[in-house]
């Protein structure tokens, strides 16, 4: 069967006979409310894990390998399995905070779906041993905001949240919390740092995770909305069903958005691992190829932290051991195509100011070293730049990640890959954020910043032939 | 006058009582009170930090942070006009000249009449929509220059009062936990035990 949907705005696209774990609702308008939500299978996964021992529970999570959503792609399951067993409380914390450039995924699944993540919490709460449960939500999202707000607030009507969740013995409280506009805040220690009410800025790690001391210094497991929205999915059909979709390493789905310069640019819901981004950006049940059928110059292929893809890279899977070796990641879902008409610098100066002005500050290379990378970016593409600029920016950005620094492999250049992740002289993955895709794109055009530079002749200095003298 | 009405503390306290520590709720709050007066007063600060039992200086601390306040009057109507790559590539650049022409204020500017403030703003997680743009954290997808003399003129004709309430206002539906639904907070060193389904049993 075939059918092509088309949403308001264009959003989740689907066609084909695809497999939809999370965004099996986006066709309905009221996907949204606990009526619709009950009448396509709602709390059916709920029912089923409660019938279930948590341990067990727990188990069939984790054969299931249900990889993070967030970026880092660690799986849920495991995670869980961190938390030390004789502490609590235990809490859940929902990364809602989607910010990262081009993700847009999180934010559909809060407003279309909220009852499903919702569902998830609780599925998660249940199998991990969590006593309360905080759904943090990023500040602009006013829509996500209220979507959730009601269905918490029919759930807990309906008994599915709170004391005796459906007449057992299992309660849980879930809390909306909200944001304020703050991208470090989707950094797990980060958000933890915010929940507790104070200055969003991430906490040093290793030794401490948030698995072991995480909010109000008890273990707390921090997971992406969409990573929970699997959940009920994953406990009406069974583990077997969900490795059976994708790869071994990469089972299950997962939700990208693909924007820039496609003929469709959407979110769609694609087959984790085997799905290529020559599919996704130029199959007809997807993006349909680059607009007015330009050439292809690169791509961002998971958030604006990424090292750029250029074609050559095209017939990688979503995959994260062949995108890794590759020179970049999967991260959060997040592809933003470039083609050929696309001023490569100037492209790159918006990621650059974007993690220049989100650097939260704590780490000076991140702090001032993003600034710098901007200024100098900034006189670049106004056409004022030097050419020590260009080197400038490279050792301003050695001085966050040092070392051999990954770029997209391109053999035609001479270029090895270098697997990811590098090394960092900050906290966090702010850091090397804003010099990762710039160093990709340098490397990759190179010729396109030199051709801003402003030449300057050289005058020759030579030596004086009369030396002053002074007096006689 | 600027510190929180009786309506809002009850909100407030309402809010506190879900957290195990009270100063988790100082986002939440802060959000409160910009609700009730446009932007986060001093007064206002005072009073929180009365409410979650920490210093003003704490509370401006946190508050500082955090992009979506503000501590001094900004227009009705927030324009957040998002500048991040997706938009970029899109023509954001020029949807933003166009709006400060249209406003006649640069971005971070306000109009003379108050109505309107122009920002510039990061991803707005939207991208496959670009170029967008948000009014008071409504969102409108694919905005072209005639999309947004329209927008204005709708929100200077109060036509789209309804939608877009003033700035200040976030989400207007609020988590309600009934009382005999609720489980209740408790400060982490009084919960040191297993929870109850943690037996080795199924619940249900």
């Amino acid at each position: 069967m075939t059918t092509a949907i088309k949403y308001p705005h264009a959003v989740g696209f689907v066609a084909g006979d695809r497999p939809k774990i999370v965004t099996s609702r986006f066709e309905h308008a009221d996907s949204f409310t606990l009526e619709r939500f009950l009448a396509t299978g709602g709390y059916v996964g709920l029912r089923k894990a409660l019938g279930r021992a948590a341990t067990d529970v727990h188990e069939e999570v984790k054969s299931a390998t249900v990889l993070g959503r967030g970026g880092a792609g660690f799986p849920a399951g495991t995670k869980w399995g961190l938390t030390p067993q004789q502490v609590f409380p235990k809490y859940l914390v929902v990364n809602g905070d989607e910010s990262e450039p081009g993700t847009y995924k999180d934010r559909l699944l809060m407003e279309r779906d909220p009852h499903q993540l919702i569902e998830g919490c609780l599925i998660a709460c249940y199998a991990a041993g969590l006593s309360q449960c905080f759904l943090y939500i990023r500040g602009e999202m006013a829509l996500a905001q209220e979507r959730v707000a009601a269905a918490l607030n029919e759930a807990y009507a309906a008994g599915y949240v709170g004391k005796n969740i459906l007449g057992s013995k299992f309660s849980v409280d879930i809390v909306l919390h909200w944001g304020a506009g703050a991208y470090v805040v989707g950094e797990e220690t980060a958000l933890i740092e915010s929940l507790e009410g104070n200055r969003g800025m991430p906490r040093l790690k290793p030794p401490f995770f948030p698995a072991a001391n995480g909010l109000y210094g008890q273990p707390t497991i921090v997971n992406n909305v969409e990573t929970l929205a699997n959940l009920p999915w994953l406990m009406v059909n069974g583990s077997e069903a969900y490795t059976a979709i994708g790869t071994k390493t990469s089972p299950g789905t997962r939700m990208v958005a693909v924007s820039g310069h496609v003929k469709n640019p959407g979110v769609f819901e694609i087959i984790n691992g085997t799905t290529t981004f020559r599919d996704l950006l130029y199959g007809a049940e997807f993006c349909g190829g680059i607009r007015n059928d330009n050439e292809l110059k690169a791509f961002v292929p998971g958030g604006g932290s990424a090292p750029w893809f250029t074609a050559d890279q095209l017939d990688l899977p979503f995959e994260a051991s062949q995108v890794g070796p590759a020179g970049s990641m999967l991260g959060s879902g997040a592809i933003m195509v470039m083609d050929s008409t696309t001023d490569i610098p100037a492209a790159a100066l918006t990621l650059t100011h974007f993690y220049a002005h989100e650097s939260c500050g704590k780490c000076t290379p991140c702090r001032e070293g993003g600034t710098w990378l901007e200024r100098i970016l900034t006189r670049i593409v106004d056409g004022t730049g030097t050419e020590a600029d260009l080197q400038q920016i490279l050792e301003v950005g050695a001085m966050i990640c040092p070392g051999d620094f990954p770029h997209a492999s391109n053999e035609k250049l001479g270029l090895a890959a270098v697997p990811f992740p590098y090394k960092m002289t900050t906290i966090c993955f702010v850091g090397p954020s804003a010099f990762a895709p710039l160093h990709s794109a340098i490397t990759l055009f190179r010729s396109e910043f030199e051709a801003r530079l402003v030449k300057r002749i050289s005058i020759p200095v030579t030596a004086v032939s009369t030396p002053l003298t002074v007096g006689a | 006058m600027s510190r929180l009405n009786e309506a809002n503390i009850k909100t407030a306290l309402e809010i506190i009582a879900r957290y195990p520590r009270p100063k988790s709720a100082l986002i939440p709050l802060l959000h409160l009170a910009q609700e009730q007066n446009g932007y986060v007063t001093r007064e206002a600060m005072v009073h929180l930090g009365e409410l979650v039992g920490v210093t003003s200086a704490e509370v401006y601390g946190t508050a500082t942070f955090y992009e979506m306040f503000r501590f001094e009057p900004v227009g009705k109507y927030l324009v957040n006009i998002c500048g991040t790559m997706s938009c970029a590539l899109m023509g954001a650049g020029d949807l933003m000249h166009h709006a400060e022409h249209k406003l006649g204020v640069k971005a971070g500017g306000t109009t003379a009449d108050g109505m309107f403030t122009l920002a510039h703003a990061e991803c707005q997680a939207a991208c496959t929509e670009a170029p967008t743009l948000q009014v008071n954290y409504r969102f409108r997808y694919k905005v072209t220059n005639g999309d947004f003399d329209t927008l204005i003129d709708d929100l200077k004709s109060g036509k789209l009062a309804d939608e877009i309430p003033a700035h200040g206002v976030v989400a207007r539906i609020r988590q309600r936990i009934p009382a005999d639904r609720g489980v209740g907070a408790v400060a982490p060193e009084l919960a040191t035990e297993n929870p109850a389904w943690m037996d080795g049993k199924a619940a249900l």
